[in-house]
């Protein structure tokens, strides 16, 4: 019972890096397919912040960010009014001079780079952000970072993708990736020539082995504030939080949307399976973000929620085709990044699939990278 | 506030939480320093010389391991450690949206009257009250007695079935004086079955109301709707804290147990039932937790008696399935986010639509939309989590700056 | 203690009965409209009982205050814009 003439592309799973790769194929126009169960940008997509920022954890972390952001600020003219494209920048704060240094070092990484920022002292960051505390060291301002409402995002990409002739299948999910086809939970068949594997913290189970872990994280939104924040702020210590391969973590990360909410966050745990929220890693997080914004304290929270990134070992996402399985590529392990990335992911894997040079050096997210070379 | 007075003459160390400044409730909203009827009156006064720490002001919003509660006070936060639990968190009415519901001065039927409670002077206000159930009669004899003008009394049941359940009113002889007594009240107020808004008028506020009834529509120049349609549980904490609900309501048995253990519930969660069926749930629940299963049993009898009575109001005011089109596309259903419903019936799921259009996502939780859409479309809202109501972000961090209490 | 309690709203003075909600107060003073919704209507109370979130007015500083359940307090000061 197969359904029609061949796909090029089956893509499992319709998040925000699915629906990207979507886009990017149709746009090559290749025929393709997206399957997804659940609502488009449903998972990781929803539950996370939709931030786009540059991070500079890693030189190839920096090159797909970039890459990415440059990617986004091109398509964000045609983002519908909805998807509340904000171009507010971040601030990387720092609390003392130790963080200054810090924050010197990347002014300079990113400015050898083409990346603009701005070294904010002490009155310089309390004018730029009148609720942060005083006695902060200063920070460093990235006027090119950008937030959006990412479930919309993803809508957005899916909807041009199927203007573009992109099939959905949705309410049914892939059962079975198989050489020539993906099997459906309704008995019917896709075939195919390629497969993409862009389900997130779901990815494993359409490609057994793959090393992506689910590292759950806390959010809490607020009523609306307008004006109180005004661009997106990070703890310098933030990336040792995301970088760190410990059990658990809180870093400070609060973000403005357009509607005047602010979305604060951040935590990491490895190992925790339930998405119920964990009051005392919320709480942890939240009084961290009081040593920041002391003025979150007085604010109504609206909703507080957990939910999971599909991390890697080495913090990488995964773009390219699968180890294991011959016509089958992965687009998954994002962690954080995957809003950022998105666009950037989706060129990349459509690259691979059109046999094509990238413009970015691509061996660093392989899936192959894991593997020892087959001789010396 | 029977289950306190009940649990504390049978010995417990009782504590009571409020979310309001004066206790309650919304039947006997304002009345803790002048009760109004016989039966507020003795209550008021077995709350009062009961043993019962008071905690007024004092809103739960989630639940930590270890048996305890976390409540946002007015200027500062509390855990509330407890051995038992016994819910009572009443009911909220059911708003089905119609083009204007949300002009202001368009308000529930228990809410202009909870807003009247609470110091809004009403007379000579002119009023149009609809919906359905008894509630609308006890609102509009209680404006009334205050002063106010009612153009009308708009139910959407039919004659047939109003009539129907008058005469099964014989075999309740305190229903019937209780009948009597409203007739009493409201002479001279209009009353029409089988009758609905179909629109609210005016610019900035409410000018007037067009009511339906068979195939007559008029328009009612009027200062206030008051509109209701029926009420739904306020199941949020119990279902954050794992009860089991059926159909909706907290799922309990004899002794008011909940599928929780030592988690009780009464009143309106365990299923709509007016004020005395609350009452002698209340005291179940509260002989019960307190360790007295004997005295809780004795009020079975009346319980059942008075169970009854509800399973008979529920069949007469079933709302009409021609309400549904009271809603058109452009009329607003999520009132937090501003979402209309042409864009919801999109979606063929609460959490999708959710998703892609924010409702639910607002302050109140998806309380109003949720159980209009539920009638509409048949969507359940799911998935609870803390905060159940909307708290301060110290509050819910637990900081310890503004750590107000612990019981 | 006296029967009534001095409060300020949108910057005038009103004197309310004690015991008077912050919400009840508003309307007395003659005004329906608390607040404007996120897409510019006007709105007013609906539930009377904390629930609908449609009377948050800014009370002594602090936004999002659900004036339905707050006692007026001598000194209050009530704004009905963010």
């Amino acid at each position: 019972m197969t359904e029609r003439r061949p796909y090029d592309v089956v893509i499992v799973g319709a998040g925000i890096v699915g629906t990207a790769v979507a886009l990017a194929c149709a746009q090559e126009h290749l025929t393709i397919a997206i399957v997804e169960p659940d609502v488009v940008g449903g998972g990781a997509t929803a539950a996370g912040m939709g931030h786009i920022v540059v991070m500079d954890d890693s030189e190839a972390q920096f090159s797909l960010t970039h890459y990415s952001q440059q990617l986004w600020q091109t398509i964000a003219p045609e983002l519908p009014r909805d998807v509340e494209y904000m171009p507010c920048g971040t601030i990387w704060v720092a609390v003392d001079q130790q963080e200054m240094q810090e924050v010197r070092r990347k002014h300079e990484y990113y400015g050898s780079r083409g990346v603009t920022t701005e070294i904010l002292d002490e009155p310089q960051l309390r004018e730029a952000e009148a609720g942060l505390r005083p006695g902060l060291a200063g920070g460093l301002l990235v006027p090119g970072d950008s937030v959006i409402y990412s479930p919309y995002a993803a809508r957005f990409f899916l909807q041009r993708a199927q203007a573009g002739g992109a099939d959905l299948y949705s309410g049914v999910r892939a059962v079975k990736l198989r050489q020539h086809d993906v099997v459906l939970s309704d008995g019917r068949r896709l075939a195919t020539t390629f497969i993409v594997n862009a389900a997130g913290t779901w990815a494993r189970e359409f490609t057994p082995g793959l090393e992506v872990r689910k590292r759950k994280g806390h959010l809490v939104i607020t009523d609306r504030y307008p004006g109180h924040v005004r661009h997106q702020l990070v703890e310098l210590g933030y990336l040792k939080s995301a970088h760190s391969l410990t059990a658990e973590s809180v870093a400070f990360n609060v973000q403005p949307r357009m509607t005047g909410q602010l979305l604060i966050g951040s935590s990491r745990q490895f190992g925790a399976e339930s998405s119920e929220v964990d009051r005392r890693i919320l709480c942890h997080m939240l009084q961290r973000a009081f040593q920041y914004l002391p003025g979150l304290s007085r604010m109504s929270a609206i909703r507080a929620w957990a939910g999971f990134r599909a991390a890697t070992p080495d913090k990488l996402p995964l773009i390219g085709k699968s180890p294991a399985q011959d016509n089958v590529y992965l687009a998954t392990g994002h962690e954080g990044l995957g809003i950022t990335t998105s666009l950037g992911t989706a060129r990349l894997l459509v690259d691979q699939l059109l046999n094509r040079r990238s413009q970015i050096p691509v061996e660093p997210y392989l899936p192959t990278r894991h593997m020892e070379p087959a001789h010396a | 506030m029977a289950a306190a007075a009940s649990a504390a003459q049978a010995g417990a160390h009782v504590g009571v939480a409020d979310d309001n400044p004066s206790f309650g409730g919304q039947i006997w909203r304002g009345q803790e320093t002048s009760p109004s009827t016989d039966l507020a009156k003795l209550w008021y006064q077995r709350f009062q010389g009961a043993k019962v720490e008071c905690l007024r002001g004092c809103r739960v919003f989630g639940a930590e391991e270890e048996k305890t509660l976390v409540a946002e006070t007015f200027d500062g936060w509390a855990e509330l450690r407890f051995n038992k639990l016994i819910l009572a968190t009443g009911a909220r009415e059911r708003f089905l949206p119609f083009p204007g519901w949300t002009l202001p001065n368009v308000m529930g039927a228990g809410g202009l009257q909870a807003v009247v409670k609470s110091g809004v002077k009403i007379r000579d206000r002119r009023v149009v009250i609809a919906g359905t159930g008894p509630l609308l009669l006890a609102v509009a004899a209680h404006l009334k007695r205050d002063g106010a003008e009612i153009c009308v009394v708009a139910e959407q049941a039919s004659w047939n079935r109003l009539l129907r359940f008058g005469l099964g009113l014989t075999g309740q002889p305190s229903k019937l004086r209780q009948a009597i007594g409203l007739k009493r009240d409201l002479s001279g107020v209009k009353f029409v079955a089988n009758c609905w808004p179909l629109a609210a008028e005016g610019s900035d506020r409410l000018e007037s109301v067009t009511l339906l009834s068979g195939s007559t529509t008029w328009k009612v120049p009027c200062d206030y709707l008051a509109c209701g349609f029926h009420l739904v549980p306020n199941a949020e904490l119990a279902v954050l804290l794992g009860c089991i609900l059926a159909d909706g309501f907290v799922q309990i048995d004899d002794l008011q147990r909940t599928s929780v253990h030592d988690v009780y519930c009464a009143g309106e969660p365990t299923g709509i039932g007016g004020l005395e069926l609350s009452l002698v749930e209340g005291q179940i629940a509260g002989y019960a937790a307190a360790g007295n299963p004997e005295k809780a049993k004795s009020l079975f009898a009346r319980r059942s008696t008075l169970r009854k009575f509800v399973a008979r109001m529920d069949r007469t005011f079933a709302l009409n399935r021609e309400l549904r089109s009271l809603t058109g596309d452009d009329t607003l259903v999520c009132r937090c986010e501003d979402v209309e419903f042409g864009r919801l019936r999109e979606h063929w799921s609460w959490r999708s639509a959710k998703l892609h259009t924010r409702c639910g996502m607002g302050p109140c939780q998806g309380r109003i939309c949720g159980p209009a859409l539920e009638f509409l479309l048949g969507w359940r809202v799911e998935s609870i989590r803390p905060p159940v109501f909307p708290a301060r972000v110290g509050s819910l961090a637990m900081a310890p700056e503004s750590h107000a209490k612990q019981c | 203690m006296p029967d009534t309690v001095q409060i300020t709203i949108n910057g005038t003075a009103v004197q309310v009965v004690r015991g008077c909600t912050v919400a009840a107060a508003v309307i007395q003073a003659g005004r329906s409209e608390f607040r404007r919704s996120v897409t510019g209507q006007p709105r007013g109370p609906l539930c009377g009982m904390g629930v609908c979130f449609e009377c948050r007015l800014t009370i002594n500083g602090q936004a999002h205050c659900r004036s339905c359940q707050i006692l007026c307090r001598d000194g209050m000061d009530v704004s009905t814009s963010d």
